[in-house]
This record gives C-alpha cells, structure tokens and sequence, in this order.
C-alpha cells in the first residue's frame, strides 16, 4: 500500500472537518476489510484513513422510541449478538450473520457494507425493506436519506466528498410485521451472492391479509432493488401463494442482471423469483409470530 | 512517518513504530518476528493471518497495525503455556490435522476464539466456524475432529479441575 496518514478523530464534528480537507483523497476507516483491501489493491487511492471507531456515536446501538438507531461502525457481530435485536429484527440478524465469515463479522460493519455500495451488498436489500435512513453528516450539518436512495452505481455512494455515515435508523417494527433475507450463493458460506433479497411484510390483525409489503432485490442491477410494484401486488390482498406469486414475479421482472463468473442473466432472474417467494413466506411465518 | 504504538501482544506490553499504511500482520511478521502468523490471500479470504484482537478473531491483514494502539492481541505464539502445548495443538498433532501446515496457525487460533466461548461447540459449529479458514491438503475432516476432540478436552480439564477447586490456566 502506498504511504497513508491515519486520524483517529473523537467526534463527529472533527471527523468531518478532516473529511473535508481532504477531500475524495480521504477514506473513512471502520472495520476496514472492505478499504484497507481497496487501498493496499490500488483499486482506490487513499491519502488519509480517517478511523471512526473512536467516536461513540459510530459505535452506538441506542433504542430510541421502538425504532434502533445502529452506529455506522458497530460490527456484524456485536448486532447478531444482541438478543433483543435478534428478536426485534431477526431479518438483520439474517443479513448479519452472513457476511463474510466470523474473522469479517468481528470487524465489518452494516455502515460499512452499505458505504461500499456492492450491488451485491448482503446487508442493503434488508436494510431497505426495514426503512432504515442513512444519517449523513457534513461541514455544513446532517442530512437523512432513505436507504434505498444511497447506492447510486457499483461502489458508489450518495456522500458528498466531506461527507460520513454516522448511524443507520431503523423504525420501530409495526404489529403483526416480519420481515426476512435470503441469498443464494454455491457453497454454504464465504463467498459473493449469485442474487439476494429481502422482503418486510405487515399483515392484518388475523394474519390472512397483507396490509403492506416491502421486497428488494440484489447483484441483478448496479445498485440494490426496491421493488416498488412488487409492494402494490401484496397491498390488501389475502395471503396466499397467488399473491406472493404476483409478487416475486415483479421481483424478477424488475431484475436486469448480467451475466459473469458467479451466474447467468437466466439464472439470476429464476432466483429473483425464487428468494422472493422464501422470504415472502418466511416474512408472513414471522409477522404471525409476532401477532398482537 | 511512523507512529509509535502501545499494544499488549500475548500478554506483553509491546511498544512499536508503524507505518500506517502496514497491516497488522506485516508488523507482527516483519518487525517484530512473530512469524506464526501467515499470509495467504491478504485479502480477508483464508483466514492464515488470524489473530484474536479484543477476544474477537480477526484477519490481522485487515487490520491497520496502528488500529491496535491500546487493545489486546493474541497470536499463534500465544497459545502454547511455555513448553505445554495447548489441547488444540495436541490434539492437531495426534489428528493429524495438518500437512503442509501453512492455514495450521490460522486454524488454531479461530478454533481457540471459538472453544474459549463456547466450548461445547459441535461439529456443525465448528464448520460453520471455520469457513473463514481455507485448507487445500486435508479436506478438513481432520481439522474438525482435532477441535471437537480438543473441545472435549478442554471441558474435561475444566470439570476435573472444578472438582478439585482449582484452575488449570485453560
């Protein structure tokens, strides 16, 4: 790796004034198993890491009126740890628990993941699904943005050269909501998804209708996928394999992959369809689990 | 310029100089000789570099050497108690867990991250585990029965040594 200076800022406030002065020549550092390869690699040019992991906003999980608010740095392993996430959002515990192996969850962060802004980001099609905002702050403040707004090409981002994630917000879970990830990938861990999705559901008070839906999809299009008409085909009808049907279909019809090493245009829009429906099901199992 | 660091290595005080830019695992090898540790992919994949950092397992080449300033690292020779092997070295050498020994190091200290919490660990545990760990001579069967067995071990000493009110150091 070519020569870096390494800042290790306490606060926000400081953390952005570097950002600033540096410019797109500075790198946020968190777990670092995404940016230390890139810089060491040459695939991105880093004149300053600027560390985060000493701020404790960064490294926060604070409960704020039902809904979470994640630190951007805090680890994989340090939110599948935590019991009461795992039952408050057990779709990021599967997004979590997933990425990389044990040594990659002790150190990369959800932050991290969606900062990298990989189509096939194992933590983005879940985050969106949950509503999570991407809280932003720069010189001039803080800014919020949806999620699903924050890729805006392969390992490109919606900051603004200055700018940081600080922490991902995610609402309060709803009544009779569940929500779930899948990715497929061929062997069982360690490896890049082949395609992956997610899907949040919120069900009538019987549990027989679906009052609202949210499914992404991704590694079938530059950025992560919120399947927008794959919403209106759950909204207000009965729960049924015709619905969920209806919806996976829009999944894969929203699905424009490419074909590379790791699968075929064919074979990702089969398997569009195919995660959707899983985790449809797993989403309508889990939001019945959690009936008021 | 290099930055003056103050880390604990395997129960030490260790006071070094980093380039910022070196990874934890090129400190450890070529500064401070602690050659145990090895690199295979320097990508995050193999799992040949881990070590424990905080009592978390880690790639230590994903790992800025400066990042450690202040926390705790154990490498692959801070497993052995003096001239005592620990279980999982044993047990490594009575499996034969090994042949060209290159992802042993690597092995062992993800095992040890993972028997020091949870020592009950079964077989799916411990593959699930190690798939961080890449292994091209044994096929892994191996590997994982030298850690179930030293898991065995392990909690065999605790209970003899909790009957006779005592610790063993494990």
């Amino acid at each position: 790796m070519r020569a870096v200076t390494y800042l290790a800022p306490r606060s926000i406030e400081e953390a952005v004034s570097v950002l600033a002065e540096h410019g797109t020549m500075a790198s946020v550092l968190a777990g670092g198993t995404d940016v230390i390869i890139q810089a060491r690699e040459g695939r991105k040019l880093v004149d300053v890491f600027v560390d985060v992991k000493n701020i404790a906003e960064t490294r926060a999980l604070a409960w704020e009126e039902g809904g979470l608010l994640i630190g951007a740095a805090v680890p994989c392993a340090e939110i599948y740890e935590d019991s009461e996430i795992a039952s408050r959002y057990p779709a990021l515990i599967d997004s979590a628990a997933l990425i990389g192996g044990i040594q990659i969850q002790s150190r990369a962060s959800l932050g991290g993941n969606l900062c990298n802004a990989s189509p096939a980001g194992d933590s983005i099609p879940t985050l969106i699904v949950l509503g999570a905002i991407a809280v932003i702050a720069g010189a001039s403040g803080r800014r919020e943005l949806p999620v699903e707004d924050f890729c805006v090409a392969p390992g490109r981002n919606a900051l603004q050269p200055g700018e940081m994630l600080v922490a991902l917000r995610l609402p309060a879970p709803r009544t009779n909501s569940g929500a779930a990830f899948e990715r497929f990938i061929p062997r069982n861990e360690m490896d890049i998804a082949v395609c992956n999705c997610a899907a949040s559901v919120v069900l009538s008070a019987d549990g027989q209708r679906f009052e609202s839906g949210r499914l992404a999809v991704g590694a079938v299009a530059p950025t992560p996928l919120l399947v927008a008409d794959a919403s209106a085909a759950l909204e207000g009808q009965s729960v049924s394999d015709q619905t969920t049907k209806a919806a996976a279909d829009r999944v894969a019809a929203a699905a424009r992959p490419i074909t590379d090493m790791r699968g075929s245009i064919a074979q990702r829009k089969h398997l569009a369809a195919v995660l959707a429906t899983r985790v449809i099901n797993k989403a309508v199992e889990r939001a019945r689990g959690r009936r008021a | 310029m290099k930055v003056h660091v103050e880390t604990t290595i395997n129960s030490e005080p260790v006071e070094l100089l980093a380039e910022p830019r070196q990874s934890l695992l090129e400190v450890l090898r070529d500064e401070l000789g602690l050659t145990g540790a090895k690199e295979g992919c320097n990508n995050g994949n193999c799992g040949a570099c881990n070590v424990i950092l905080d009592g978390r397992l880690v790639n230590s080449c994903c790992v800025l050497a400066v990042e450690v300033s202040g926390k705790q690292v154990v490498t692959i020779e801070g497993v052995a108690e003096g001239e005592t092997l620990h279980p999982l070295q044993q047990k490594f050498l009575e499996e034969a867990a090994l042949q060209c020994g290159i992802c042993t190091p690597g092995f062992i200290v993800a095992a040890k991250a993972l028997l020091d919490r949870e020592p009950e660990a079964d077989e799916a545990r411990v593959r699930y585990w190690l798939a961080g760990n890449l292994c091209r001579c044994t096929g892994y069967d191996k590997i994982v029965r030298a850690v179930l067995g030293a898991g065995a071990e392990m909690r065999n000493r605790a209970s003899n040594t909790s009957n006779r009110g005592r610790t063993n150091g494990y």
